[in-house]
């Protein structure tokens, strides 16, 4: 039965990802006076690029062949491991927080890899770029994450999160830390203005777009679904760690009905969150993008230095 | 039965070694063999094959091969035997009479020394495999078979023998052969200054540690009664002077494990030497070392205080920080490598500073759990370093280039290699479902284990350094990727990496399948090596790690399931599905198959190697970010040219990136030593009168103390 769940979980993450980067661009439109496309227009562009045939670059190996698959499942490995709709699944125990850091790191090294194996000087930039932030954004990310789980003493995903539920609304030092860091290294590690902007294919500043710029028809389609799970995981992240209050604590079928609801309408509020921001915020400076992941680097310290100081002292 | 197993692994790499010095001798041999042939004379079958194989031309290699298979057979051996103490979990002691007639040679052959057997003897039965086809490059008249071959099997013994003794006194026997052998190693190409340069520092750094382990050696012994190591351990010291000791060993264990900042021979000599000796000298050696000190530590001196831990702990952080910030800015491979292995030694050091942190503080479990992690991290380090090691020697076998700037392109030409090389690429990187992963998700466990300490100080600082091991993993990854891109992929950038091949002698394949092979195995069924490090735990600490059995063997949960658990298998089960059902669905329709074209080139005209990344450029953001971390000396010079001298025809660019460590602490001591011989120098006046009354103040000085 939990495992069905899990699979059910697994499932619908993969299926609801595009709807929530259609309702972000949805609310952006909004934001900025554009006409809004549809809400499924996601899901349009990733059937239309399946049915397309890839065009390969004569100089690709099997690898940039390979890669769109691994990436993706990769990420959906890891979105298998994070509590959607509900916590107590078995596969938050196959795979802890540090091995879904992993599971990123995975798709992130054959994305850096597929972006070299043309050898155009894009590729390289976009590989190059992408490895030295995210190796600074990784860190940041698992100080954020050691935050909650030397605070709730595991780094099993649903256990933090059915700690966090147990001990009620309190507020402690540590956990906003941690959430400050925690969004910004979501913005930086989903390529959001202002670290990169994924609508723009400009060669001073992409990073992301720049690795991906030869995949075209199903691979592209792959690499598009899982840049848009990964999205979808840093939201569900935050939301459901710090604001975990409606996910399901028993298999029932009401009460992962009422999770369901819970985390569409907290991710719905994230997202206008990130568009009011993305409208606000300006670009940044493609080397002013290390001071951004150092202050997440800090605030993440600081979350985790306040817990052991302030709040396990004895 | 089992300590038999491990003499003969030593004797056998000992015969391998002396046989190779047959190279020569065909003559003898032939005289030898027609004598022989005589008096048998019957089986005419018998003597075909003799004098087949003594032809001048099959002769070389016949023995190049047998001296292989003598230690390959070795390293079998030595496989063997450590599984057999593993498992068993049995002690075994001997004597054996050699050396001075009233200090027999102590032996003990216990789990810890199985472990390491273990690790010797993977990484030598894969280097044997290897080592034919790779040999097969050099020239007999410049770089003798014999020599590589005799000073191969003598380093291979000197590093069981080290496993195998029991007292100070075959210990610094054993060690000096293993280091003395390495240096005519690295040495074994001295036609280049630079090799020589490289082979001289690595001996005179090896023999300041050495002295430092005896110095250390020397403090115990003389709280002591004999020089065994029972005897050691029943020395009773006091806290300082025990200290003192351990500063000693780690300062000697330290510097051939290659720590930050005494690791600056390292990068010099690995290079240098043949490739398969320098993977056995990274994947195998600093792992001796490390052998050393844990024995030293944990063992001998007994009571560890958690001040050592701490000094071992920021050691390691800086190593591993800096060792992976030099080696991403490195060209050649192997120097790169080299570095990267100061990084994981000092990812180790730091796990085993944890576990004495949490041993002095009274948590024996969690020190269990973090001296697991460092034994599992140090066995996962002689795999892939090895693997890699030996893949950089099919390289630079292919294409006579070790300057990453240099190749590309290499997957289309050796998919074989390409592939192994990969597995060892990932495996560096700590990606789940390999085996360096595994270590590095204990070594965050145990960080993450900081709460139960009572000492604020403590509790902080090891989240900070599981920051730092954070930082540098992400680092590893980012440099293994340039590394792997830049040699694999892309368009080749020279002449030699278009030519390449495929290598057609097997073996150079088959070793380093074998090693990728265990990376991925030991990453999915971490269960295994779990339980093999468990004895060693066990013997030394007397506690086992946890793993909770409830869970069932599937499952790692080093210390609750509820804490945290992983399941390797599960985790490849649902990847390949995951894989598998998106593969299938979007490759069903054949007519929609994969068009090829021109690359894109933004309607320039033809894409040409020089247009793509190198390495200076893939690196450039972090060498701008980290800026602090190295010496840089960039220099761009322009040519001009034209009427006004305003139009560029050419640009130089330049770029040196220097260790920190030669200007801030090599050469101060340098100039200080000069400084000193100078005015030891004005004592030696050349003059005989001056030197017979030095010899009777000095005569006259001694009565006096006598007296």
């Amino acid at each position: 039965m939990s495992w069905l769940i899990a699979i059910l979980q697994a499932v619908l993450f993969v299926t609801l990802a595009p709807l929530l980067a259609g309702w972000l661009k949805w609310c952006k439109c909004h934001l900025q006076n554009r006409k809004a496309p549809s809400l499924l227009q996601p899901y349009r562009d990733l059937i239309k690029l399946t049915h397309k045939q890839p065009v390969v670059s004569e100089q690709a190996s099997w690898l940039f062949i390979k890669a769109p698959y691994i990436v993706c499942s990769a990420i959906v490995l890891a979105a298998s491991v994070v509590p959607l709709i509900a916590v107590n699944l078995p596969t938050s125990a196959t795979a802890d927080v540090i091995v879904m850091v992993g599971f990123f790191a995975f798709a992130r090294f054959f994305l850096a890899l597929a972006g070299l194996d043309i050898g155009t000087a894009f590729g390289g930039m976009g590989s190059s770029r992408e490895m030295t932030f995210s190796s600074l954004a990784e860190p940041a990310m698992l100080m954020a994450v050691f935050t909650l789980s030397m605070s709730a003493s595991t780094t099993n995903l649903s256990v933090v999160i059915a700690y966090v539920l147990d001990q009620g609304l309190v507020l402690r030092p540590s956990f906003v830390f941690a959430l400050l860091a925690l969004l910004l290294v979501a913005v930086a590690e989903t390529g959001r203005i202002p670290v990169d902007n994924p609508s723009t294919h400009l060669e001073l500043t992409m990073i992301h777009e720049a690795m991906i710029l030869e995949y075209s028809g199903r691979h592209l389609a792959l690499i598009e679904w899982a840049s848009e799970l990964k999205l979808m995981l840093y939201g569900v992240l935050i939301a459901n760690i710090f604001f975990p209050w409606g996910i399901a604590e028993t298999f029932s079928a009401q009460a992962l009905a009422y999770g369901l609801l819970a985390i569409i309408s907290k991710l719905a509020v994230l997202a206008v969150v990130l568009a009011i921001s993305e409208t606000l915020v300006a670009k940044m400076r493609l080397f002013r993008v290390q001071e951004y992941l150092g202050f997440a680097y800090l605030l993440g310290l600081l979350g985790l230095l306040s817990h052991i100081i302030l709040e396990a002292a004895r | 039965m089992t300590l038999i197993l491990a003499y003969s692994a030593v004797l056998l790499s000992l015969a391998s070694g002396l046989l190779s010095l047959m190279t020569n001798q065909r003559h003898t041999l032939l005289e030898l063999a027609s004598g022989g042939v005589k008096q048998i004379r019957r089986d005419e079958n018998c003597q075909g094959v003799i004098f087949d194989q003594l032809d001048e031309h099959r002769f070389p290699v016949f023995l190049r091969q047998t001296v292989f298979i003598l230690l390959g057979v070795s390293g079998i051996c030595a496989i063997l035997a450590g599984l057999a103490v593993l498992i068993s979990r049995e002690v075994f002691t001997d004597q054996i009479g050699l050396g001075l007639p009233w200090l027999p040679w102590h032996v003990r052959f216990d789990s810890l020394s199985g472990l390491f057997f273990v690790i010797i003897g993977i990484a030598v039965g894969a280097v044997s495999l290897y080592g034919p086809g790779y040999v097969q490059g050099y020239q007999e008249s410049r770089n003798p078979f014999a020599v590589l071959g005799l000073f191969t099997g003598l380093f291979v013994a000197g590093m069981l023998l080290v496993l195998l003794a029991d007292d100070a006194f075959m210990f610094m026997i054993a060690w000096e052969l293993m280091s003395v052998a390495s240096y005519f190693l690295v040495a074994f190409q001295h036609e280049n200054p630079a090799n020589r340069r490289a082979a001289f520092l690595y001996l005179l750094m090896a023999e300041v540690g050495a002295l430092a382990i005896i110095l250390a050696f020397g403090v115990l012994a003389s709280f002591a009664d004999g020089l065994t190591f029972d005897a050691l351990r029943e020395a009773k010291l006091s806290t300082v002077w025990a200290s003192i000791a351990f500063v000693l060993a780690l300062l000697g264990f330290g510097m051939k494990a290659g720590i930050v900042p005494i690791h600056v021979w390292l990068p010099e000599a690995h290079p240098v030497a043949p490739s398969h000796i320098s993977a056995l000298m990274s994947g195998v050696m600093l792992k001796v070392a490390l052998y050393g000190l844990i024995r030293f530590c944990f063992d001998v001196l007994g009571a560890v205080q958690w001040q050592w831990g701490v000094v071992l702990l920021v050691l390691g952080t800086v190593s591993a920080l800096g060792g992976i910030l030099y080696a991403m800015m490195q060209t050649n491979l192997k120097r790169l490598l080299a570095y990267s292995s100061v990084e994981n030694i000092g990812i180790i050091f730091m796990v085993l500073g944890l576990a004495m942190i949490f041993l002095d503080n009274g948590q024996p479990q969690l020190a269990a759990l973090a001296f697991l992690a460092a034994l599992f991290h140090a066995f996962n380090h002689a795999l892939f370093k090895n693997l890699l090691f030996l893949g950089a020697g099919i390289i630079h076998h292919q294409t006579h280039e070790l300057n990453i700037d240099m190749m590309g392109g290499l997957i289309k030409k050796m998919p074989q290699t390409a592939l192994l090389f990969l597995i060892g690429c990932m495996s560096i990187s700590s990606l789940p479902l390999f085996n360096g992963f595994v270590s590095e998700w204990l070594a965050f466990q145990t960080a993450l284990q900081a709460d139960v300490l009572d000492n604020g100080v403590l509790r902080s600082l090891i989240p900070v350094s599981a920051a730092a091991l954070a930082l540098t993993a992400a680092l590893a990854a980012a440099c293994f990727v340039k590394v792997f891109g830049l040699v694999f992929l892309g368009l080749p950038r020279s002449h030699h990496a278009e030519k390449a091949q495929e290598v057609k002698y097997k073996g150079m394949l088959i070793g380093p399948a074998i090693l990728a092979g265990l990376c991925f195995l030991i990453g999915v069924f971490p269960g295994v090596m779990i339980h093999l490090l468990n004895s060693v735990a066990d013997s030394v600490l007397g506690q086992t790690m946890p793993n909770d059995s409830a869970a069932g063997w599937l499952w790692l949960a080093p210390v609750s399931a509820k804490q945290a658990s992983y399941a390797p298998l599960l985790v490849l089960v649902g990847a390949l599905i995951a894989g598998c059902v998106t593969f299938w669905y979007l490759r069903r329709d054949p007519a929609k198959a994969i068009r090829t074209a021109d690359t894109w080139d933004c309607g320039f005209g033809a894409l040409t190697s020089r247009m793509q990344y190198s390495s200076s450029a893939f690196t450039m953001p972090l060498r701008r970010i980290f800026a602090k971390a190295w010496l840089i000396d960039e220099r761009i010079d322009k040519d001009m040219q034209g009427a006004l001298n305003q139009d560029v025809a050419a640009v130089h660019y330049q770029l040196h990136i220097q260790d920190h460590t030669w200007p801030r602490l090599y050469q101060p001591i340098e100039s200080a030593v000069n400084a000193l011989a100078k005015q030891v120098g004005r004592i030696q006046t050349g003059n005989i009168r001056t030197y017979l009354g030095y010899s009777f103040a000095t005569l006259l000085l001694m009565l006096w103390v006598v007296s």
